[in-house]
């Protein structure tokens, strides 16, 4: 769908907002997934028709919502199904029109329901992530696709299983029960984590679309602390996600080439913003239920905090890691805590750490990378080579593959 | 909602000592009978293994061809199967999560109508 260029930004956001609450209202009342994205889609080209001409409506999703059911009224006919699900579309309109702004409690809890069954355990990752990208952030499947550089057939396939799979082996609509909720939260964050990846480590010469993913993770993520405003992890993940995107300015040169952090411009950094996401992380730490994402966040904020790379503070980053690895003991945040002692012990002291590590992150090219980083800081040069070669062979990321060579270059000199 | 729930054979039950497998059986059957009991479990059996298996193929132009041994060539093999019926597949895994024994299960949903 092209968008008239006369839509502003504000409007938009409006109709982002507006268009969740509809669709998570209209898959519950019409159980049909397929149904409900067709309607939104309807009453979201009808909003930006109408709303640039006449202006934002005082309730915007009683609009659409108004909207969807006169365009619903001849599926439903069609259907035979018209009389029941008709008094329950208008009872739903005439809901929307009271006084509740976004957020309200009825509201709130089918957007719950919509986010939960998009990343449902029994869907795929691939799946999970794509059904909360075109279903809630409504994203269209081809900017889906171009963000994930794979083809539209291949988005489309994995919508259509999806909802199948919904439909046919009766996955509920509902928001999981306090005994399921921290596994299923946990599935949540895991896929608004990986959208955002996705377009944060995307390099600088990538598509828009794909750059723009981390600002759609980074909106989903609101969404959900509004929606859960007592759970910290969500907000944590939601401050490690402001972190990152207030820092994002430094992470490319004026030539695109990537530039890590102990050489980044803090200049460049978005202070208002590391501020603001520090405060929201105080906010979730304060609830005294720490969790991985929390941790991630406070090592970032510490980083961020620092005026220079010598200025870091290394023992808070370590006590950080240590506690990070009683949650999380995994390769990964093994080998993050072993670069900070790095900084600590010196070189010697974290390639110890590292070498256990090989067989389990032996695919991973930040192990290989990092791992060679160390190697030429002892001077093993030859060693050192031989690392950074393998991770140039593993990773696809060109902004990557550009550090990687220069370092093989500067290595040769 | 009926659902299909197929049980891996107990590979994962190996190294158990029989004092500690017997113990086992029992909170099984325990609790197999408390949802049979509440309509949840239709029916179902353990299986002898697949050692005792046969397989049958009959193919487009009615020919039968009898051989030994299972048609699923897996290292999880099936070891017991059980229909349920309860509401939706969120009710399906937060029964077979109770199973009181490691193990692993597929839950399939049952074909109905038949679309066209």
């Amino acid at each position: 769908m092209d968008r008239p260029a006369a839509v502003d930004a504000s409007l938009e956001a409006v109709l982002r907002e507006e268009r969740v609450r509809l669709t998570a209202a209209l898959v519950r009342v019409l159980g049909d997934w397929d149904a409900a994205e067709e309607l939104v889609q309807d009453a979201a080209v009808a909003a930006l028709e109408h709303w640039p001409r006449d202006g934002v409506p005082d309730n915007p999703g009683a609009w659409l919502m108004t909207t969807a059911r006169r365009r619903a009224v001849d599926r439903l006919r069609r259907q035979g199904r018209y009389r029941e699900r008709l008094a329950e579309l208008t009872r739903e309109a005439s809901e929307m029109d009271g006084p509740m702004q976004t957020g309200g409690p009825l509201a709130a809890d089918d957007r719950l329901r919509l986010l939960f069954t998009c990343c449902h355990p029994a869907l795929g990752r691939e799946a999970q992530v794509a059904l909360t990208l075109r279903t809630v952030a409504g994203l269209e499947t081809p900017a889906v696709a171009r963000a994930f550089l794979v083809s539209e057939a291949t988005v489309a396939q994995r919508l259509v299983r999806a909802k199948r799979k919904i439909r046919d082996a009766n996955i509920p609509y509902r928001v999981p029960e306090p005994f399921e909720m921290p596994e299923r939260l946990e599935q949540v964050l895991a896929v608004l984590y990986l959208v955002f990846n996705e377009g944060y480590l995307a390099s600088a010469g990538d598509a828009a679309e794909r750059r723009d993913l981390a600002r759609d993770a980074e909106w989903l993520c609101s969404l959900l602390v509004r929606l859960m405003p007592d759970e910290p992890e969500p907000m944590g993940l939601l401050a490690l996600m402001r972190l990152h995107l207030g820092r994002a300015a430094g992470r490319f040169g004026p030539d695109g080439s990537l530039v890590l952090l102990p050489d980044q411009d803090r200049a460049t950094w978005d202070r208002e913003a590391i501020v603001a996401a520090s405060d929201l992380l105080e906010r979730a730490m304060r609830m005294g239920r720490p969790g991985p994402y929390q941790l991630q966040a406070a090592i970032v904020a510490v980083h961020a905090a620092a005026a220079s790379y010598a200025d870091t503070d290394w023992p808070q980053i370590m006590a950080l890691y240590d506690r990070l690895m009683g949650l999380q003991p995994t390769p990964v945040v093994a080998l993050n805590r072993a670069l900070a002692l790095a900084e600590l012990a010196g070189p010697a002291a974290a390639l110890a750490e590292i070498d256990p590590l090989e067989e389990r992150l032996a695919s991973y090219h930040l192990f290989h990378a990092a791992r060679g980083e160390l190697l030429r800081r002892l001077g093993r040069h030859g060693e050192a080579a031989a690392a950074t070669a393998r991770a140039l062979e593993l990773t696809d990321n060109p902004a990557e593959q550009e550090l990687l060579r220069r370092r093989l270059r500067d290595a040769g000199t | 909602m009926k659902y299909m729930v197929l049980i891996s054979g107990s590979e994962s039950w190996e190294g158990i000592g029989p004092e500690e497998r017997k113990a086992l059986y029992e909170r099984v059957a325990a609790w197999w009978n408390e949802h049979a009991q509440r309509g949840e479990i239709l029916e179902g059996h353990e299986l002898q293994g697949t050692e005792t298996a046969t397989t049958v193929r009959r193919d487009r132009d009615g020919n039968v061809t009898v051989t030994d041994g299972p048609f699923i060539e897996a290292k999880e093999t099936i070891g017991g199967y059980a229909l349920i019926d309860v509401p939706d597949l969120d009710a399906a895994i937060s029964l077979v999560s109770g199973w009181p024994a490691p193990e692993a299960f597929e839950i399939r949903p049952v074909v109905t109508s038949r679309e066209a």
